[in-house]
C-alpha cells in the first residue's frame, strides 16, 4: 500500500516492544459483537493510482463542464476566471497540509494570511472587523441571525423575500430548534425591490432584518432606509452578499448602515466545485460587537523579542473554552478557500477588482439588451450588477432551462428550481454574466432561447 | 540514539558559545532562508494589478440603481511575481505534514495523497455549478452516492447525510435529527448527557440545539462511568454524545451496553466520530448501537486540513434516525438516473428536518475522500487503522517510563497516546514541552486536551509515518521531557529557532487589533 | 465598612444599603492575565449565587456570581479600558460593580477576611 510506510518487519518489532503477540491484542477492548474476521465484505480492495484515476475520470466525464458551453448560472455561485497562480499557491504543502494555527510560532504564514484576509473582507464590506471565515454564505447568514439575537437579546428575525431561498431555508431549519421566530416571504416580481413591506414588518421584538444585496433577482437598492428603520426599533440590519465582485462597482453595505455583513466568497479564487467547499464571509461594522462574533479571529501582537507576529485571539468566545456557552459550535474556518480568496484579491487589488466589476457589468448590460430583443422575453430589473431576471412570458422557465441544456447552453437558474410550486415565479429566469462570458456566448443564448420558446408549448 | 538525525548533522556540531542566535545582525532582518515578510498592505499599491482586464469605458452608462461606488475600497494589489513571492515566503513560516511529523492528537494529521488533489481538479468536478440541470451533473451526483455508500458500509449504518460542511456541522446535524425524532413522537426531552472528557464542540452543539447539557463522570481508567450514566437515564434524557474511541485514546468497551441502556430509556446515541481513524475498516459503529455519527473526511479520509479548513462532516444514521436526515440527498430512480431530493419532493423528503446549507455539501472534499477510499479499499483501510493504533501504542510504551501516562494501565490505547505533566521541575509545564518540540523540528502534540488530565499531551502519530520517523520523534520527545523533569529553565523561553519566539497572547486579547490600519 | 467573601472568591463591601463587588486577589492569581471583563448593565437584577459577570483570561472564561441578591447600580467603567486592573488592584480599583442589598440577612452566610484566608490556605 503506497501510503503506508511500515513494513511487516517494523510491525513485528513494534509489537515486540509493546509486548503484544499480534495486532489483535491491541483491539481487545472491542467487544466480540463488533469484531470482524477480516476486511469488510462486499467492498473492493486497494487499487493503483492508475485504476483509481480511471474510475474518477469516468465519473467526471458524465458531467457537462461549465467552461465547455455558453454558461449563465449564478444564484449564489458564480463562474469567474481564477488566475493560475492562485492554485499554485494553495497547493504549497505548507499551506495545504497545515492545521489550524494553534502553535503560532510555526504558523505565521497562515496567521499573517488570515490577517490580510480579514482586512480585505472588512474593507470590501465597509466594516471594522471581519473574522477568519465560516463554512459558506448560507451558514454565515444563520450565524448573523444568531449573533443579532445575542446582541439585542431578542429572538425574532425578519427575512426579506428576496433573500436566497436556500439561505432562508437554512435559517428556518436552525431557528426551529432554537426558539427563534423567523418572518419570511416570497420575492415580489417587481423591477425594484419592495422595501416598504419589509420595513413595516420590523417591530420592537425584532432582533434583525436580513436583506440580500444585490438580491436574489439581481436587483440593487439603497439600504439606508432599512438601516434607519431597523435602528429606530433597536434592531440590527444584516446584509447578505453572494457576489463579492459586485462590491467593486456598488456601495458597500457598511456605508449604508449595515450592522453585520455576511456573504459567500466563492467568486474570488474558489471556483464552482458543485457547491462546495465555499467560503463564508462575516464582518461587523461596530468594533464593540466583536466579542459576540462567531468563528476564528486573527490578531496582531508581538513576540518575546518584540517582533510583530499574529495569533488567534478572543478565543474565549469559542467552543473549546466556553463549551455550552460558546457563541457558536464552529471549530474550523474555511482556511484554504480564504487563502484562495486572498491571493485572488491581492492579484486584483483595488484597480483590478474595479475593472473586473466594470467588465462584468458591461457584459451583463449587453446581455440584458440582447435578450430583451428576443420575442417573449422581458427584462425585469431596473438596476442590476452581473445578474438579472428575465420573464419568459407564458413559458415555465424550468423547462426552458432543461431544453436549453439539451441544446448545449446552460442558460441560467429558473426560479422554478429555487421556488418549486410557486406559480407566480415560474416564468422567471435568472441570468448571470461574468468576465468569462463572451459576446458570442450571449448571442448563442439569445438564439437558442428564441428557438426554444418558439418550440416549447 | 545519539545520532537522531541522518542529514549529516551531529550533536557535537552544536555551536555552544553563540548558538543559532549569534552571528552578525543582518540589514534586512532575514537570516538566509528564514525570510521576514511585510504585510500585503505595506507593499501593495492601489493602482497595481496582477490581472489584465479589458479597459471598460468609464463613461459608459451603468444600471447600478444609482448606487455606483464613489469611495475607494481600500484594497491594494501586487503583480503576479510579487504575489507569488509574498505568499511563498509566508508559506515557509508554516509547519505542515509535508514538512514533518505532526502528532496533533484528535486531529489525524496524516499524509494527504496528491492523487486526491489531482482528481478534485478535474474540470468535470471542479467546474460545474450546483444548480445545473441534474441531467448534466450525473457524475457528480454519482460521486456523492458512491461515497455515501462506502461510508454506510464502513460504519454498518443504513443512512447518510452528506451535506454537513465540517465535523461540528455534522454533530449539529446528528443532534438535530435526534431532536426531530423526539419531536415527531411528541416527546419533549431536554437533556443531553456528555462525558466530561468530551471535546468542547459536543456541549456547544447540544446547547445550540436547545438542550441542557449534563456531564457524565469518567472512571479512573479513563472511560465513561457506565453506572453513573445509567443512573442518570430517564424520560427527560434525549440522548448521549460519546466519542469512541474516546478523547483519552481508549476504546469505550462498554459502548454496546451503554447504547442498549440509552435505547431502553427512549434516548438516542450520538457517537462523535472524530477518532474513527483508529477503527476504520476494522470495527463498524453500527454494530455498537450508534444512532448517528459524523465522519470528519479531513481526518480519517485525508482531505487536507488547509490551515484550518475546509472540512467535511457527513453523518451516518441508524434506521431510527435516517428519515430525519437533512435536505438535499441523492437518490437513484428505476432507470439508474440520480436525482436530488429537495424541498419540493414533499413525499420523498419524509420527515427530514430541513436544509443545513445552501447546496449539496463539500463536493471538492467528496472527490478527494472517494479517491482516498478507492485507493485503500477495504483491506487498505483496515491496515490504516491497525498501523495507526500500532504506532500510538509504540509511542505510549516508549515514553511511559519517563512521562506520566495516566491510563497506561487501562490496556492498549487506540490511535493516540495520552500523557500528563506530573513531576516536571522548575515550574515547567506542558506548554514548555510543546515549545521545546518546536525547536526539535516537530509540530507539538495536542496540549491541555482532554481537560480530565492535568497538563494533557495527546499524541496521535497516524499510520503514514515510518518507524524511523517515529523513533526519531521518540528520541526528541524523551530529550525534551527529560529537560522538563530536570527543570531546565531554558525550556521556558522555547522556541528559539522558529520564525517567531513566544507571542504575547494577552496583549493581543486586551487590545484586539484585527485588521491593518493605515 | 465590613467586607465579606464567598467561597467562589468574590468579595463584597457593604455600606448602608449599597454594596461593591469584585474578585479576590487569590482569584486573579488563579486566572492569570485578565484580558476582558463583561459587566452587568446598571438596572440588571442579580440573584445570589447566579452569574452576574464574566472574567476572561487568554485561555479561560469564568463566571462571577452575585454574592447577594439585588440590583446593579453601576459597573466599573475603568475595566473596559484596562481589564488588567483586576490583576494589579483586584480588591480596590479593580472592583466589578455596585449593587443594592435586597436582603441584608444574605450577608450572614458569607465569610469574613480571616475565615476567607483560612479557606484559601486549604485550597
Amino acid at each position: 500500500m503506497r501510503y503506508l510506510p511500515l513494513t511487516d518487519t517494523d510491525r513485528a518489532d513494534m509489537l515486540t516492544k509493546i509486548g503484544a503477540a499480534s495486532i489483535d491484542d491491541l483491539f481487545v477492548d472491542v467487544p466480540a459483537i463488533a469484531q470482524l474476521d477480516g476486511p469488510i465484505r462486499d467492498l473492493p480492495l486497494h487499487a493503483s493510482e492508475m485504476a483509481v484515476e480511471r474510475h474518477m475520470k469516468k465519473l467526471a466525464a458524465k458531467n457537462l463542464v461549465a467552461g465547455d458551453v455558453p454558461f449563465f448560472l449564478g444564484a449564489g455561485a458564480y463562474r469567474h476566471h481564477v488566475p493560475a497562480s492562485v492554485d499554485t499557491i494553495i497547493q504549497r504543502g505548507e499551506f495545504l497540509t497545515a492545521y489550524t494555527p494553534y502553535q503560532p510560532e510555526i504558523a505565521q504564514g497562515t496567521l499573517q494570511m488570515l490577517f490580510e484576509f480579514q482586512t480585505q473582507v472588512a474593507r470590501l464590506y465597509g466594516c471594522a472587523v471581519a473574522n477568519a471565515s465560516l463554512y459558506d454564505g448560507s451558514t454565515a447568514c444563520w450565524e448573523a441571525v444568531a449573533m443579532a439575537a445575542r446582541v439585542t437579546k431578542r429572538t425574532r428575525a425578519v427575512l426579506s423575500g428576496a433573500l436566497h431561498p436556500h439561505y432562508a431555508e437554512v435559517v428556518k431549519t436552525m431557528a426551529q430548534f432554537t426558539g427563534y421566530t423567523i418572518g419570511d416571504a416570497l420575492p415580489s416580481i417587481t423591477p425594484d425591490p419592495e422595501l416598504s413591506g419589509l420595513i413595516s414588518r420590523i417591530d420592537e421584538e425584532t432582533a434583525c432584518v436580513v436583506v440580500q444585496y444585490p438580491d436574489i433577482l439581481g436587483r440593487i437598492s439603497d439600504l439606508t432606509p432599512i438601516a434607519e428603520a431597523a435602528h429606530a426599533k433597536g434592531a440590527l440590519l444584516v446584509v447578505v452578499n453572494t457576489e463579492p465582485v459586485a462590491l467593486g462597482a456598488i456601495k458597500s453595505p457598511g456605508e449604508m448602515g449595515a450592522d453585520i455583513v455576511v456573504g459567500e466568497g466563492q467568486s474570488l479564487g474558489v471556483g464552482l466545485q458543485f457547491g462546495g467547499p465555499y467560503l463564508g464571509l462575516f464582518a461587523v461594522r461596530d468594533p464593540k460587537h466583536v466579542r459576540q462574533m462567531p468563528g476564528r479571529l486573527c490578531g496582531e501582537t508581538t513576540d518575546a523579542e518584540g517582533k510583530r507576529g499574529f495569533v488567534l485571539t478572543l478565543s474565549t468566545r469559542e467552543q473549546h473554552i466556553r463549551r455550552e456557552k460558546a457563541t457558536s459550535n464552529i471549530c474550523t474556518n474555511s482556511g484554504l478557500c480564504a487563502l484562495a480568496f486572498t491571493v485572488h484579491m491581492t492579484l486584483l487589488g483595488e484597480r483590478g477588482l474595479r475593472e473586473l466589476a466594470a467588465e462584468n457589468h458591461r457584459l451583463a448590460c449587453f446581455a440584458a439588451d440582447r435578450l430583451a430583443k428576443v420575442p417573449g422575453v422581458r427584462v425585469l430589473n431596473n438596476g442590476f450588477f452581473n445578474e438579472f431576471t428575465v420573464m419568459l412570458d407564458g413559458k415555465p422557465a424550468r423547462e426552458i432551462v432543461r431544453d436549453l441544456a439539451d441544446r448545449g447552453v446552460l442558460a441560467g437558474v429558473s426560479l422554478g428550481r429555487l421556488y418549486p410550486g410557486v406559480a407566480a415565479l415560474e416564468q422567471a429566469l435568472l441570468v448571470a454574466v461574468t468576465e468569462t462570458t463572451t459576446e458570442e456566448d450571449i448571442e448563442r443564448l439569445a438564439a437558442e432561447l428564441a428557438a426554444s420558446l418558439k418550440e416549447t408549448v | 540514539m545519539n545520532a537522531p538525525n541522518k542529514s549529516g548533522w551531529k550533536p557535537e556540531m552544536q555551536i555552544a558559545e553563540s548558538g543559532f542566535l549569534g552571528g552578525p545582525v543582518t540589514t534586512t532582518g532575514n537570516r538566509a532562508l528564514m525570510l521576514e515578510e511585510p504585510l500585503l498592505f505595506e507593499i501593495g499599491r492601489a493602482d497595481v494589478t496582477g490581472v489584465d482586464l479589458p479597459m471598460v469605458d468609464a463613461s459608459a452608462p451603468t444600471r447600478l440603481g444609482g448606487l455606483a461606488r464613489s469611495e475607494a475600497i481600500g484594497l491594494v494589489g501586487l503583480t503576479e511575481p510579487e504575489t507569488v513571492r509574498h505568499y511563498t515566503r509566508l508559506s515557509r513560516q508554516n509547519y505542515g505534514i509535508d514538512l514533518g511529523f505532526f502528532p496533533l492528537g484528535s486531529c489525524t494529521m496524516k499524509h494527504n495523497p496528491r492523487l486526491n488533489e489531482k482528481m478534485a481538479r478535474l474540470p468535470g468536478f471542479a467546474d460545474i455549478h450546483p444548480l445545473q440541470p441534474q441531467s448534466t451533473v450525473q457524475g457528480a451526483l454519482e460521486v456523492i452516492s458512491q461515497l455515501g455508500e462506502w461510508l454506510c458500509k464502513l460504519t454498518g449504518m443504513p443512512g447518510v447525510a452528506m451535506s454537513p460542511k465540517a465535523g461540528a456541522h455534522g454533530e449539529l446535524c446528528g443532534i438535530l435529527a435526534i431532536r426531530a425524532a423526539h419531536t415527531a413522537r411528541g416527546d419533549a426531552r431536554e437533556v443531553v448527557l456528555v462525558p466530561e472528557s468530551a471535546h468542547g464542540t459536543n456541549p456547544a452543539t447540544a446547547a445550540f440545539a436547545g438542550y441542557r447539557v449534563e456531564d457524565i463522570p469518567a472512571t479512573a481508567e479513563g472511560r465513561v462511568d457506565v453506572a453513573a450514566l445509567k443512573a442518570r437515564l430517564g424520560p427527560d434524557v434525549a440522548g448521549v454524545m460519546i466519542t469512541n474511541p474516546n478523547t483519552c485514546g481508549l476504546f469505550e468497551k462498554d459502548f454496546r451496553e451503554i447504547a442498549d441502556a440509552v435505547h431502553a430509556a427512549g434516548g438516542y446515541v450520538y457517537c462523535d466520530g472524530a477518532n474513527f481513524n483508529a477503527i476504520v475498516g476494522r470495527v463498524r459503529p453500527g454494530d455498537l448501537g450508534v444512532d448517528a455519527m459524523h465522519i470528519n473526511l479531513h481526518k480519517t479520509f485525508s482531505t487536507p486540513h488547509g490551515g484550518g479548513g475546509p472540512g467535511s462532516g457527513p453523518v451516518v444514521f441508524s434506521e431510527a434516525l435516517a428519515p430525519y436526515a437533512p435536505l438535499p440527498f441523492v437518490r437513484q430512480d428505476g432507470d439508474g438516473v440520480f436525482y436530488l431530493v429537495e424541498e419540493e419532493h414533499t413525499e420523498e423528503r419524509g420527515p427530514s428536518f430541513g436544509r443545513m446549507t445552501a447546496f449539496h455539501g463539500q463536493m471538492g472534499m467528496f472527490t478527494r475522500a472517494l479517491t482516498y477510499i478507492l485507493s485503500h479499499g477495504a483491506d487498505g483501510l483496515k491496515q490504516v487503522a491497525e498501523d495507526a493504533v500500532l504506532n500510538a501504542n509504540y509511542i505510549l510504551r516508549s515514553m511511559e517510563d519517563i512521562l506520566h501516562a495516566p491510563f497506561a494501565a487501562s490496556g492498549p490505547c487506540m490511535h493516540e497516546a495520552l500523557f500528563g505533566d506530573k513531576d516536571f521541575g522548575g515550574g515547567l509545564s506542558t506548554l514548555d514541552v510543546a515549545k521545546g518540540l518546536i525547536d526539535e523540528g516537530y509540530h507539538p502534540m495536542t496540549v491541555y486536551f482532554p481537560l480530565v488530565v492535568h497538563g494533557a499531551m495527546l499524541v496521535e502519530p497516524t499510520e503514514t509515518e515510518s518507524k524511523a520517523a517515529i523513533d526519531q520523534f521518540i528520541a526528541a520527545f524523551r530529550a525534551v521531557v527529560e529537560r522538563a523533569l530536570a527543570g531546565d529553565e531554558a525550556l521556558k523561553q522555547a522556541p528559539y529557532f522558529a520564525p517567531r519566539r513566544r507571542l504575547d497572547e494577552t496583549g493581543a486579547a486586551r487590545k484586539p487589533k484585527l485588521a491593518f490600519e493605515g | 465598612m465590613p467586607r465579606y467573601f464567598t467561597d467562589e472568591h468574590e468579595w463584597i463591601d457593604v455600606e448602608d444599603d449599597l454594596a461593591t463587588v469584585g474578585i479576590t486577589d487569590y482569584a486573579q492569581g488563579q486566572l492569570g492575565d485578565i484580558v476582558f471583563v463583561e459587566l452587568p448593565a446598571p438596572g440588571t437584577a442579580v440573584e445570589k449565587g447566579k452569574d452576574a459577570a464574566v472574567v476572561e483570561s487568554v485561555k479561560a472564561a469564568s463566571d462571577v456570581y452575585a454574592p447577594i441578591t439585588g440590583e446593579v447600580t453601576e459597573a466599573n467603567p475603568a475595566l473596559e479600558e484596562d481589564p488588567a486592573l483586576v490583576n494589579t488592584s483586584p480588591e480596590e480599583d479593580g472592583w466589578f460593580f455596585k449593587m443594592t442589598v435586597a436582603d441584608p440577612s444574605e450577608l450572614e452566610g458569607l465569610m469574613d477576611e480571616a475565615s476567607y484566608q483560612e479557606f484559601v490556605a486549604k485550597l
